[in-house]
C-alpha cells in the first residue's frame, strides 16, 4: 500500500509540474497576444504625448523665437524667471483657478440636481435626458458664439436684461459669462457621471431609513452621499482638471481682452501670436505640471479610486 | 400622483428650456435677414434662408466641412480600432503591463492639452504635418483613445464570452462563432464608441486652430472663428450662426436616435472603468 503511494505522489507531482508548464506556455501565449494588442495604442498614445512634453522641457531652457532664429541659444531656467516674475501669467493662472473653482463647485450642485431629475423624473425621462445631452455634445466654439451673440447689445435677447453697457467689455462681467457658458456646457457631464453612482444607491437602504424616521434631508447626506463618494469624487476631478483647461469659450468670447486670459488662452497668444517658443514651452511644462499636482492632491487628500483601479480599490 | 407628475413636469420643462435656449438662439439667428439681425428678437420677424445660401456658396466653409467630416471620421476609425483591440485584451486577457496601459490612458484622458500646443507645432513643422489631415488626426487618435479604452472595456466586460464556447460546442467555427455570436453582442459597444470619439473630434478647437494655418485643413471649428462677411463692412454673425446650426445638426441627431446608448457609454466608462 505504501510502496504504491510512494511511487503514485512523484508521478501526479510531475504531472502537474507539467501542466504548470503547459500553463504558463499558455499563459505565455496569453500575455503576448495582449501586448500585442495593446502596443498600437500605447506607442500611439505614448508617441504624440510623452515624446512632445519631454521636447517641451528642452525646448523651454532655450531662448527661441520664430522672428528671430538665428538667436537661439541655450539659457537654463532663464525663461522660467521671466514666465514666474510676469504680471499677466500670474493674472491668468488666477484667473484660470477662479473659473476651475467657481465653475465646479457650481456644477457639483446643478450636476446633483440634474442627475437626480434624469433618474428619478415620472414623466419623459427620455425627453430629459436627451435634452440634457445636447450641451454635452454641442461643439463649444458654437455654444460660445451663441452666449456672445445674446450678451452683445442690441443683438442679443439678453444684454437688455441687465441694463445698458457691454457686458463682455468689462472683467467682472466677463468673467461671469464665461463661467456660465462653461457651467451650462459641462453640467450635463457632470450630471451623468453622478447618475451613474446615484444607480448604485441600493433603493432597500432608503427604504429602512426612511422608515426609521429620517428625512430627505438625512436620507441624502447618511444615506445617499457616503454610497455616491467614489463617483462625486471621479466627476470632480475630472471636471476639475477639464475646467483648467478652459479655452474655447475664452478666445470666442473676449479673446483674452481686460485680463480675463486663462493659461491656455496666454499660452497660444505666446505661440501663435508671439511666436515665442521658447516662452510657450516654458507655459505649456508649468502647465502641465500645475496638472499633475492637482491630480496627486486630490488622489492624495480623497485617495480617489481612478476609474480603472477600481478592482482592487472599492470592491 | 398626479400632483407629483405635473411638479416633475415643471421641473422637465425647465431643464429642456435651460438646455436648449442657447441653441434656439443661435438658430434664430441663422434665419434673420441682414436687416433683422441685430434687432435682438429671440423669435426672427422675417425669415431667410439666405445665409444659408451664402455659406455653401463659399469655399471657406464648404472646404473647412469637407475637413471636419473627414479628419473627424478617420480618427474615429483608427482610434476605435485600435481601441477596440486593447480594450479586448483589458477586458479579456491577463498580462503584465495591464494597470499600466490602464494609469496611461487614464493621464492622457486629463492631460493639459495645451501643453502640446507648442511642441507639437514646432516637430509638425519640422516633419511637414503642419497644416495637413495627419497632423490633426494624430492628435484627436491620442486623445480619443483613453475615451475608446474605457468605454469599450466596459462594454466588453458586460459580454457573456461563455456563448463564444457554447456557439463552438454547437458546431460553429472560431470565425462563425465570432461572426453570429460575439460580433453582434460587440457592436452597439463600438458604434457608441465610435460616436463618443466622433463627437469629439468633431469639439476640437485648440489643436484645430494651432496645428492649420490655411483651408487645407482648418474644420469648421476654427474655421468660424475666421469668418468674415462678403464684404470687409458687412456683418459676419448670419454667416456664423448659419455654419454653427449646420455643426450641430449631427450632434442633435446623434443625441435623438442614441440618447440611451451615449447615456450607457458615458457612465459605464467612469464608474465600472
Amino acid at each position: 500500500m505504501t510502496a504504491t503511494e510512494a511511487a503514485a505522489k512523484p508521478a501526479t507531482r510531475s504531472a502537474a509540474r507539467r501542466a504548470r508548464a503547459r500553463l504558463s506556455e499558455g499563459k505565455k501565449a496569453e500575455r503576448r497576444l495582449g501586448w500585442l494588442l495593446c502596443a498600437p495604442a500605447a506607442i500611439v498614445m505614448l508617441a504624440v504625448t510623452a515624446y512632445p512634453i519631454a521636447y517641451s522641457v528642452w525646448l523651454s531652457f532655450q531662448r527661441f523665437d520664430l522672428k528671430f532664429p538665428d538667436e537661439r541659444e541655450f539659457v537654463g531656467l532663464a525663461n522660467y524667471a521671466t514666465v514666474l516674475t510676469n504680471g499677466y501669467w500670474w493674472t491668468a493662472f488666477g484667473v484660470t483657478m477662479l473659473i476651475t473653482v467657481v465653475t465646479v463647485a457650481v456644477e457639483l450642485v446643478l450636476g446633483m440636481g440634474l442627475a437626480w431629475v434624469m433618474f428619478r423624473t415620472v414623466v419623459g425621462r427620455g425627453l430629459v435626458r436627451t435634452a440634457a445631452l445636447i450641451p454635452y455634445g454641442i461643439v463649444t466654439v458654437v455654444a460660445a458664439f451663441s452666449w456672445k451673440y445674446a450678451w452683445t447689445p442690441d443683438t442679443g435677447y439678453l444684454a437688455s436684461v441687465v441694463g445698458d453697457g457691454a457686458p463682455l467689455t468689462e472683467r467682472a462681467s466677463s468673467l461671469a459669462i464665461i463661467m456660465l457658458a462653461e457651467i451650462w456646457k459641462t453640467t450635463p457631464f457632470m450630471a451623468l457621471l453622478l447618475m451613474a453612482g446615484l444607480a448604485l444607491v441600493p433603493e432597500d437602504l432608503l427604504k429602512a431609513a426612511s422608515m426609521d424616521g429620517a428625512t430627505g434631508w438625512q436620507r441624502f447626506t447618511r444615506v445617499i452621499l457616503p454610497v455616491m463618494k467614489p463617483a462625486i469624487l471621479v466627476a470632480l476631478l475630472f471636471r476639475t482638471l477639464d475646467a483648467f483647461r478652459v479655452f474655447d469659450n475664452i478666445y470666442v468670447l473676449t479673446a483674452g481682452a481686460n485680463n480675463t486670459s486663462s493659461v491656455s488662452m496666454l499660452t497660444y497668444n505666446n505661440l501663435m501670436r508671439g511666436l515665442n517658443l521658447g516662452i510657450g514651452s516654458t507655459m505649456s511644462v508649468l502647465i502641465f505640471l500645475a496638472v499633475a499636482i492637482i491630480a496627486f492632491v486630490f488622489v492624495k487628500l480623497f485617495g480617489t479610486a481612478a476609474p480603472g483601479s477600481s478592482e482592487e480599490g472599492k470592491r | 400622483m398626479t400632483a407629483s407628475k405635473w411638479r416633475w413636469g415643471l421641473i422637465d420643462l425647465v431643464v429642456i428650456v435651460f438646455a436648449l435656449v442657447p441653441v434656439l438662439w443661435i438658430a434664430s439667428l441663422s434665419f434673420k435677414t441682414p436687416a433683422t439681425i441685430t434687432d435682438g428678437h429671440f423669435i426672427p420677424r422675417e425669415w431667410t434662408l439666405e445665409n444659408y445660401r451664402n455659406i455653401f456658396a463659399t469655399d471657406q466653409f464648404v472646404r473647412a466641412l469637407v475637413n471636419s467630416i473627414g479628419i473627424g471620421l478617420i480618427a474615429t476609425v483608427i482610434a476605435v480600432v485600435l481601441g477596440t483591440m486593447a480594450a479586448y485584451a483589458i477586458a479579456r486577457l491577463d498580462f503584465p503591463g495591464k494597470r499600466l496601459l490602464i494609469g496611461i490612458s487614464l493621464l492622457i484622458a486629463m492631460f493639459p492639452q495645451v501643453s502640446l500646443v507648442s511642441p507639437l507645432f514646432e516637430i509638425e513643422r519640422s516633419l511637414g504635418l503642419f497644416d495637413t489631415w495627419p497632423g490633426l488626426i494624430l492628435p484627436y487618435v491620442t486623445f480619443g483613445l483613453p475615451l475608446a479604452i474605457y468605454t469599450l472595456s466596459a462594454f466588453f466586460r458586460q459580454i457573456p464570452w461563455d456563448l463564444e464556447k457554447a456557439a463552438k460546442m454547437d458546431g460553429a467555427t472560431q470565425g462563425e462563432a465570432f461572426r453570429r455570436v460575439i460580433a453582434p453582442l460587440a457592436a452597439p459597444g463600438v458604434f457608441t464608441t465610435a460616436i463618443l470619439v466622433f463627437i469629439f473630434c468633431w469639439n476640437d478647437f485648440l489643436f484645430a486652430i494651432s496645428l492649420t494655418s490655411t483651408e487645407r485643413s482648418r474644420t469648421v471649428p476654427a474655421a468660424l472663428s475666421f469668418f468674415q462677411g462678403a464684404s470687409q463692412f458687412e456683418d459676419p454673425t448670419g454667416a456664423i450662426s448659419a455654419a454653427a446650426v449646420v455643426i450641430t445638426v449631427p450632434i442633435i441627431l446623434f443625441v435623438l436616435f442614441f440618447q440611451r446608448r451615449i447615456v450607457s457609454g458615458l457612465t459605464s466608462g467612469a464608474v465600472k472603468g
